[in-house]
């Protein structure tokens, strides 16, 4: 392994893309994500990569969709406003199972909203980021270093299951400064036999496309692919548990808001109350499992967010009315603090501690 | 031990390199550390701050919003911060440029004219590494030999020349 180094999250993401074997990024500049493009197009070009700021977002999508539907590993990286402006290149990019790299650095919304950190597009990333029945793999880091480690998964994962993945950051984490250590160059030249690549007289050519006018060939399609989801959903399920096996008041959060829960987990925990926390690292396929178990025991959750209260619909889901789930959020680039986050869990324990 | 630090004054005071310096410093001395800057519209023509956590442990929120030792080189920065310091923190205050005392009595507060300093010593623009000197002086968050390692790692090759310059602002601010 590397030396440890102070970097920006922004640069970490585009410096682990390339250490996972990206040599092809298309983009459009928007804070706070901007450091993800000029970082690339300093780099790029020093590993005979392509970094190409394209006229717009719907543009960079469709050049991702193109470059990925070639067998290469390509990515884009953008802020709330411009995940949505990708949204049916997204959608295309399900429909054809082309593989590669989106990544959302959120910031507050609707519309223009600002500039501060969110985690708002849970519902965007989770949902549907796009029209039709699909689902990306979404993964939300919460450190630099986790970042990181997450760039490489998230392509191979995209590669292996032939869907694109997702990282859904924030203007927090793609802002601050941590240690890390960069991950080792791979090789990562895999054989992509579906790719549309030249088939040099060898085969027959290979057609990468969503557009399928008999209804029941559509149907077969899309019904093969959730399949494909329901195995996902059943073997990459990410979570991290932080002192939940004794806990009666679990805390779920995910990205920034669970650092700042972290903190809030240990401060209460020294008043001698029993709360943990379930840091979801896969959004989709989301980890059901970790909070299956916790509900056995708890008696009281807690989802924490950057919105008005999305994430915690899927907390409801899995804990299907064994306890009472509750929500706090800031929003509109507003961040909680661990006191706000202490008074709530205090609240719950039923007391002023 | 957690020491929570935010550093607050216009852009283009050096607000941001010193918080990197005292990370990367923090950092040499094996603690976990966070730097966060402000970003935004706020940075043109007005104030810029910067959030730096030196700790033992792992570091939740980066946000620094009550900080041990607050830095303010600017009055707008000083004002908008001074409530928001910790009952036995420290405000250092770049007293050249910050004409206003410090209200409180619960906290200890440094005035250094670390800009006239900086320019009386042929080292214009480096009122960032005199406070910084000082806050070194003040908390010792880090061996010495760590925070001119941090500084030779925050300055970019091209411009090493800066190095001893910036050295020598530290040592200012620590004789202070």
């Amino acid at each position: 392994m590397g030396e440890k180094v102070l970097m920006k999250g922004n640069e970490a993401i585009a410096e682990a893309a390339i250490a996972a074997g990206c040599r092809h990024f298309f983009g459009y500049p928007i804070t706070p994500q901007t450091e993800v493009a000029a970082y690339m197009s300093k780099r790029m070009p020093k590993v005979d990569g392509v970094y190409l700021q394209a006229e717009s977002e719907v543009a960079s999508i469709n050049m991702v969709l193109g470059a990925g539907a070639a067998g290469v590993r390509a990515m884009t990286s953008t802020s709330s406003p411009g995940v949505s402006l990708m949204s049916e290149g997204i959608s295309y990019m399900a429909g054809s199972d082309v593989p590669a790299l989106i990544v959302n650095v959120q910031r507050g919304g609707p519309g223009l909203g600002g500039i501060q950190p969110s985690q708002a597009d849970y519902f965007q990333a989770t949902r549907s980021t796009g029209h039709g029945d699909f689902h990306l793999l979404v993964f939300a880091p919460s450190t630099v270093q986790e970042t990181v480690d997450m760039i490489s998964d998230a392509f191979d994962l995209a590669d292996k299951y032939r869907m694109p993945a997702m990282i859904l950051s924030d203007g927090m984490l793609g802002q601050m400064m941590e240690p890390v250590v960069l991950p080792e160059p791979k090789d990562t030249v895999q054989d992509k036999p579906w790719a549309a690549k030249g088939h040099n007289n060898e085969r027959e050519h290979n057609v990468i496309n969503s557009l399928y006018i008999q209804p029941q060939t559509l149907e077969d399609l899309v019904k093969r692919r959730y399949e494909k989801y329901d195995y996902i959903k059943e073997n990459e399920q990410r979570a991290e548990e932080y002192l939940v096996d004794d806990a009666e008041i679990v805390i779920v959060a995910y990205g920034a808001s669970a650092r700042v829960s972290r903190s809030a987990v240990d401060k209460a925990r020294a008043d001698g109350i029993k709360v943990g926390l379930i840091r979801p690292i896969t959004l989709w396929p989301f980890p059901t499992k970790a909070i299956d178990k916790a509900a056995g025991h708890a008696k009281t959750f807690l989802s924490v967010e950057m919105s008005m209260g999305q994430m915690v619909d899927d907390v409801r889901l899995v804990v299907s009315g064994r306890a009472p789930v509750e929500f706090y959020g800031r929003t509109g680039g507003m961040i909680p603090t661990p006191k706000e986050v202490y008074e709530q869990i205090v609240r719950m324990n039923g007391g002023d501690n | 031990m957690t020491l929570n630090i935010l550093l607050a004054g216009f852009g283009g005071q050096g607000i941001l390199f010193a918080g990197k310096v005292m990370a990367y410093a923090g950092m040499m001395e094996g603690k976990e550390i966070s730097w966060l800057p402000s970003y935004g519209p706020e940075m043109r023509g007005g104030t810029a701050n910067c959030s730096v956590c030196i700790s033992d442990d792992k570091i939740g929120s980066p946000l620094v919003t009550n900080p041990d030792v607050l830095i303010a080189m600017n009055l707008p920065s000083l004002e908008k911060f001074e409530n928001e310091v910790v009952p036995g923190g420290i405000i250092i205050v770049d007293s050249s440029i910050i004409h206003k005392k410090v209200e409180r009595s619960d906290i200890k507060v440094i005035y250094l004219d670390a800009t006239s300093v900086a320019e009386e010593n042929g080292l214009k623009g480096s009122a960032n590494m005199v406070l910084l000197g000082r806050m070194f002086k003040e908390t010792s968050f880090c061996s010495y030999e760590n925070l001119e390692a941090g500084l030779r790692k925050s300055v970019p090759a091209k411009k090493a020349n800066l190095v001893d310059g910036n050295l020598k602002a530290i040592a200012l601010g620590m004789e202070s």
